[in-house]
């Protein structure tokens, strides 16, 4: 049996095939620090798909869509498992949404949106690499470009 | 049948080729007919939160030529943006007391949030170091008169291709038209990733070179901009790249050019292009200045439903 180098849950979620960088990135989104059940961090874990990999796994919770869509932008190659009584219930690949309204902030410092009391908007112009425009300025943003909020 | 009633003009992507041929085309028709009534009892709000005069001028004089009235304000110090108001607030404001809206505005997607916020067509008249699309409109109709065809053009873009933005507009659009591109410009200022990467995607071919001979004989056309003080955060940046390329009568007796090269600038310009260069067969860019009406006026007629 494979050795489990990130002890399992019982209930709760998985989130696993996390780009490494981004793995601490994950982990802010789904406010863990205010979590008061078990949370377990897999940081540097080998993968076949992505070299190395980032896991997390949190107890009794189960991801907002909008927490899935923040994942998708950061950690294209994610998978969500949903564990009940120890087994994997649900499993699903995250999918980046075609736009993006409130939860990101454009990295141009002119935009209006960085200015004006307003709901930044953006177009994702190509999933892989991920590339996603300014609904406002225009500007392309990449993977490292992108600010959540 | 194309019909640009009610369309907001916020960026040259926005428009499709047939679109852009269509302008063209109306633009052609004003510059031959005199219309002195068809924009009669409209008001256009020329709304200059950034400093231009020729752009506004332009507006104002293609707006009243076609018998429509002018109001607005070219300070921000005017304006309630000083007491607070949001410029959503203002625009929807200015809104009822006008047909359209061409704003000038120092923040990028300034135009795409008044588009949003009114009902009325709303005229980018150039945000931030983003699009100008009417100054790209105007430079199609120049390239279009001087070479009766805009397809298959070898063009060059000189100067500040980062901040240059009828430059960026202007590719985007000639990317439409089988167009070979070289831009010529110090790496500091080169062309934004961003229009690179929709070239690409668009199938475009094109080349980046630090000085003009490398590709002069290539070039129907040479599209020059001023390198733009303003845009610089740093000042020494610019004292690094200000005055890199100058053009004048003898440097283009030294290089190797088409009898028909056309050079077009958006103006003003300060001293990368002499004034010897005036009086010859290259110039086109006061004619390219004058355009600047019809084409205009076509879009405005357009865009309130009276040209079809």
């Amino acid at each position: 049996m494979k050795k489990l180098e990130v002890s399992a849950i019982e209930e709760g979620t998985v989130i696993d095939q996390i780009a490494n960088k981004s793995t601490f990135k994950v982990a802010n989104i789904l406010n863990i620090q205010n979590i008061e059940q078990v949370v377990l961090i897999g940081f540097n874990l080998s993968s076949k798909k992505l070299g190395k990999k980032g896991i997390i796994k949190i107890g009794g919770k189960l991801l907002t869509q909008e927490e899935v869509n923040k994942i998708s932008l950061i950690a294209p190659d994610a998978t969500v498992n949903i564990i009940k009584d120890s087994e994997v219930v649900k499993k699903f690949t995250v999918d980046i949404p075609d736009s993006i309204e409130e939860f990101m902030k454009c990295f141009n410092p002119n935009c209006v949106s960085n200015h004006q009391k307003i709901l930044s908007r953006f177009h994702v112009i190509h999933k892989n690499p991920i590339r996603i425009r300014c609904h406002y300025c225009e500007r392309h943003m990449g993977v490292d470009d992108i600010e959540l909020v | 049948m194309i019909s640009l009633k009610d369309k907001d003009i916020i960026s040259i992507s926005d428009f499709t080729k047939e679109e852009i041929l269509y302008v063209l085309e109306m633009s052609g028709k004003m510059e031959k007919e005199y219309c002195p009534d068809i924009l009669r009892g409209k008001i256009l709000a020329n709304l200059f939160f950034e400093p231009s005069t020729r752009t506004r001028l332009s507006f104002e004089t293609a707006m009243k030529r076609l018998g429509g009235q002018v109001i607005g304000f070219d300070e921000l110090g005017t304006t309630s943006t000083v007491k607070g108001e949001s410029l959503r607030d203002s625009v929807k404001i200015i809104e009822g007391y006008c047909d359209i809206i061409v704003l000038r505005h120092f923040l990028e997607g300034a135009s795409r949030l008044t588009a949003d916020s009114v009902d009325i067509p709303v005229v980018n008249a150039g945000d931030g170091a983003s699009q100008h699309p009417t100054q790209t409109f105007v430079d199609l109709y120049t390239i279009k008169k001087a070479k009766s065809d805009i397809e298959n053009l070898s063009i060059g873009f000189l100067g500040d291709l980062k901040y240059g933005r009828t430059a960026h507009s202007l590719a985007y659009a000639l990317a439409h038209f089988n167009a070979d591109m070289y831009f010529i410009s110090p790496p500091s200022l080169r062309m934004p990733k961003d229009y690179m990467e929709e070239l690409e995607i668009r199938n475009v071919s094109y080349q980046e070179v630090e000085t003009i001979s490398e590709v002069s004989d290539n070039l129907d056309i040479l599209y020059c901009t001023r390198i733009q003080k303003e845009r610089f955060a740093e000042p020494v940046e610019y004292e690094k790249v200000k005055g890199l390329y100058k053009l004048s009568k003898s440097v283009m007796d030294e290089l190797k050019v088409k009898d028909d090269l056309k050079i077009l600038h958006p103006l003003p310009r300060v001293d990368e292009m002499d004034e010897s260069l005036d009086t010859t067969e290259y110039a086109m860019y006061f004619q390219q200045a004058y355009s600047g009406i019809p084409v205009r006026e076509a879009l405005l007629a357009s865009v309130l439903g009276v040209i079809q």
